[in-house]
């Protein structure tokens, strides 16, 4: 057990994009396979991350859930007026999480949350006709919280706590369209910087009004994460004053928002083995206005991205059916909303709205310790889209064409109970 | 944790397979049409412009931006093969004899000490030597440099021998098949299923941009005795390019031919103004004093003795103002020349200030002024002492200056030769690229997906550092003008490229 979490720990890197925006919904296994549905469901430690409040409705004293998912995701672009095409490649990226909670007594319970909920990896062909916008990015961040969970009463509980992030980010464009050296290579600029750290909360309800019926909210506060002082890598660029920027490493600042999120969700179970749940999750994405990357003291300008993200919803429902004493089954789908507008289609994170069908199963090895496996398929239909924000000269030049992603997400876990 | 990997690999072998595909995907061969033709084996020939010249130089990254590869790149979608083209060793640019250089660098725009941009040389010794034959195998750019029409028929064109006393060419030296090849016969060998052919500008330009020093060979039928820089006779002209086009269209299943532009289209003629001459007040009280006598004397006189019309004495007359805006002193060689009479009395001037003043007139409007000219006008005369600067006390030659006698001669050439490229064209059933009305368009300003292209020398975006050949934004116009052409002709569905995704001038320091 002990050999098997530490392993996944070296193993692991922790990006992926998919969802709406860069963030990345599999925060465990049990909730994945219906939906991605936890706000409402008591059922694992997996509840540390969706609604801290139910960790000391948990029947046993100690509760552990761990867990790794695969993302498989690709986007193709092709632009019918040019004849171009390109597609990402299908870096596998593997987003993990890590829950413990303990029962101190009846009405207190503490926990902590190790858990992966923001990232991004797209990688698209170097030099593609997007590569003004972008070539590659690699977004991570990893959430570490702290939690009490309190019985209020036989109808109520709250629960929480601080969440401390610590994240990198690297990214990498050409500077223009058509900007090359003496050698006719593309110039470039890549900027990098890791052990960005701040910090955030989260606080959720759990409403128990019936045997049966639950009723949970979760929210988790916007986490701001400033690149301070980080490497920003010139390269290609011609020997020349006429170009604001020459070959060499200077300093970046820039700041890029996981925003705020909130949950609401029912579930009921219809008999001891059939449970079945609804649950809208809204994220923040308004604070993302705009991607500014700025120089400081190297006279090189701005570069400044316009985003404009909107808030936007996620609908889910999920069912489980507990077939014996050792199998339970489980099913769901999600319908994804984009946070991304119309004209702000940029590449680095190319989503439109999203169907999610995700199923999987628990298998029970004895009472102490279950394997859980689920896999979501996210299905996005084509979309003809453009992101018409970027400058060239003074005139505004969109970057248009037809997009298609997919992704498929198998992952697995344990779940682990004293 | 074994269980864990092989699950792991096994899934990324059933996911990496599952790309996302589009409906109607561009890579599909039913997304565009080839129309009538056959894109399969694309041969392109012709002089600098197809070979991707710029710069004053060819260097691999020009080649690579070449029409006609640009072309090759969109004719994919429609059953396009690979366009090899003959890449030059760097992307320097200037080309090697033997260990010896015998063309110069590219230019790039460089900055002064000043702070002042210009173009100059890029630094560095050219590595391609043009005795290392690159011929074998695939070949489809058949542009070669300097090339005029009876040049791509001519036998030896690519006879290293012929080099270094002008009868062949280094550029097709380095691909030609044999001594005795000719460029066409070369390319037929390709066995091109497409072509296009661009050729006749150098049979004006060299003229034009010599300021009209050749001969214009009109009348004269051997090409053989012509220079460098003269203009090709019209008939010569036409025989040639009818072979050729008859050759080429004959033998494929279908083509492209492009016209010639107006030489007052290019940056290498409208940079330079013809009074560029700043001066102060003190200089033109002493330029004014010396050409007084000139202009109130000696010019009527010899309208008195009828050696000079009215009109000449008008033409000929020197005034400059203080400040900017003073025309250029030229030697116009259609002028009445007065060297001797001056000579005579009653004049009786020294033989340098008569030979000074022999054909002198100022420039104006109608004059056309050579890019290289810019750094020449206002500099001193050599050992001429200070007060001898050229265009001013000391008239531009000939080689300077465009006037307005040899531009009507340049044009009666060039409106011949587009009568005949287009209506052979036309006979020939090929499509037909009217670039003397795009570079109109571009002199006008022509609006693309960056902005608006024009043929302002170096900020312009749509002309070279040599003011005469292309950028790679410039030649992507080009072929998007090709393609459309194209379409329309064989009812292809070529798609275009985005001009804004080719780069203009080159800055750099190096």
């Amino acid at each position: 057990m002990k050999k098997l979490l530490l392993s996944l720990g070296l193993l692991l890197s922790f990006y992926s994009v998919y969802a709406g925006g860069y963030r990345v919904a599999t925060q465990g296994q049990r909730a994945l396979a219906m939906g991605h549905s936890g706000v409402a469901v008591v059922n694992s430690a997996e509840t540390a991350f969706f609604n801290p409040a139910g960790l000391i409705l948990l029947e046993d004293r100690l509760n552990v859930s761990a867990g790794v998912t695969g993302v498989f995701n690709s986007t193709t672009w092709q632009n019918s007026s040019t004849g171009q095409f390109s597609s990402t490649e299908r870096n596998v990226s593997t987003p993990f999480y890590l829950y413990a909670s303990y029962k101190i007594n009846e009405w207190l319970a503490a926990g902590l949350s190790v858990y992966t909920p923001y990232g991004s990896r797209v990688e698209w062909e170097k030099d593609w006709p997007g590569s003004h916008l972008v070539n590659e990015i690699e977004l991570a961040a990893i959430f570490i919280q702290p939690l009490v969970s309190v019985k209020v009463n036989d109808y109520l509980s709250v629960g929480g706590g601080p969440i401390f992030v610590t994240g990198s980010v690297d990214f990498n464009r050409n500077l223009t369209r058509s900007l090359v050296d003496e050698q006719g290579n593309r110039a470039n600029v890549g900027i990098s910087d890791s052990g960005i750290t701040n910090w955030g909360w989260g606080a959720s309800v759990m409403f128990t009004p019936t045997e049966e019926l639950k009723v949970g909210f979760n929210y988790r506060s916007e986490i701001m994460m400033d690149a301070r002082g980080g490497n920003a890598t010139f390269s290609n660029v011609p020997n020349s004053p006429i170009v604001p920027a020459e070959n060499g490493v200077v300093p970046f600042n820039a700041s890029l928002p996981l925003p705020a999120e909130w949950s609401l969700g029912v579930s009921y179970e219809f008999s001891e083995k059939f449970m079945a749940t609804v649950q809208v999750d809204r994220t923040l994405w308004d604070v993302y206005e705009s991607l500014d990357i700025s120089f400081p003291g190297t006279g090189i300008p701005d570069a400044v991205n316009p985003r404009n993200y909107k808030n936007s919803s996620i609908y889910r429902v999920g069912a489980q059916y507990k077939a014996s004493e050792q199998w339970t089954i489980r099913a769901g789908y999600y319908f994804d909303e984009s946070p991304v507008q119309s004209g702000f289609f940029a590449p680095e994170t190319p989503r439109n709205d999203g169907h999610g069908f995700t199923g999987g199963f628990s298998f029970e090895l004895n009472d102490k310790l279950a394997l859980d496996f689920a896999f979501l398929y996210l299905r996005f239909s084509e979309v003809d889209e453009s992101y018409d924000f970027y400058m060239e000269d003074g005139v505004q030049v969109p970057f248009e064409g037809t997009f298609k992603s997919n992704a498929f997400l198998p992952g697995i876990g344990i779940t682990y109970k004293l | 944790m074994k269980k864990y990997i092989k699950y792991l690999a096994l899934a990324s072998l059933v996911f990496t397979s599952c790309d996302p595909e589009f409906n109607d995907s561009v890579e599909d061969g039913d997304f565009y049409t080839a129309g009538e033709a056959d894109f399969s084996n694309f041969v392109s020939v012709g002089n600098s412009l197809t070979a991707g010249f710029a710069d004053n130089a060819l260097y691999i990254e020009g080649q690579k931006n070449s029409f006609p590869n640009i072309m090759a790149k969109q004719f994919k979608r429609v059953g396009g093969g690979d366009f090899v083209q003959p890449l030059m060793s760097d992307n320097l640019g200037g080309l090697l004899l033997g260990g010896n250089q015998i063309m110069d660098t590219r230019l790039v725009l460089g900055v002064d000490a000043e702070g002042n941009p210009g173009p100059r040389n890029i630094s560095g010794t050219p590595t391609t030597e043009i005795t290392n034959s690159v011929y074998g195998g695939q070949m489809n750019n058949f542009g070669v440099p300097g090339a005029k029409s009876f040049h791509l028929v001519a036998p030896g064109y690519g006879n290293v021998a012929g080099v270094p006393v002008g009868v062949a060419n280094p550029y097709f030296v380095r691909f030609a098949s044999s001594d005795e090849a000719t460029v066409i016969g070369d390319a037929m060998e390709q066995n091109p299923s497409f072509f296009s052919l661009w050729i006749g500008n150098n049979d004006i330009l060299g003229y034009a941009t010599s300021g009209g020093v050749g001969i214009n060979q009109q009348g004269n039928l051997d090409p053989t005795t012509y220079g460098g820089n003269d203009i090709t006779d019209i008939n010569v002209f036409g025989s040639v390019y009818s072979d050729l086009i008859e050759t080429l269209a004959s033998n494929t299943s279908g083509g492209v031919v492009y016209n010639i532009p107006d030489v007052t289209n290019i940056p290498f003629f409208t940079t330079v103004p013809t009074n560029p001459l700043p001066l102060d007040e003190t200089t033109v009280t002493i330029l004014n004093a010396t050409f007084e006598a000139y202009n109130e004397q000696i010019l009527p006189g010899l309208q008195q003795q009828g050696v000079i019309s009215e009109e000449e004495v008008a033409l000929r007359q020197v005034n400059f103002q203080p400040g900017p805006g003073n025309a250029v002193t030229i030697v116009d060689e259609d002028l009445t020349d007065l060297t001797d009479i001056l000579q005579g009395a009653p004049f009786n001037l020294s033989a340098q200030q008569a030979q000074t003043l022999g054909q002198l007139r100022q420039a104006n409007e109608t004059d056309l002024i050579v890019l290289p000219a810019s750094n020449f006008i206002g500099s001193q005369v050599e050992g001429g002492g200070v007060s001898a600067i050229n265009g001013v006390s000391v008239p531009l030659g000939d080689e300077w200056v465009l006037t307005a006698s040899e531009q009507a001669e340049i044009n009666q050439a060039r409106v011949a030769f587009n009568g005949i490229i287009q209506s052979l064209a036309s006979q020939h059933n090929v499509a037909f690229v009217d670039v003397d009305m795009l570079l109109q368009e571009v002199a006008e300003g022509l609006p693309t997906d960056s902005g608006v292209l024009t043929s302002e020398f170096a900020a312009g975006g749509a002309f070279s550092l040599d003011g005469v050949h292309l950028t790679p934004r410039g030649y992507a116009v080009v072929a998007n003008r090709a393609i459309d052409a194209i379409n329309e002709k064989y009812g292809s569905s070529v798609p275009r490229v985005n001009p804004g995704d080719f780069r203009t001038v080159q800055p750099s320091d190096n």
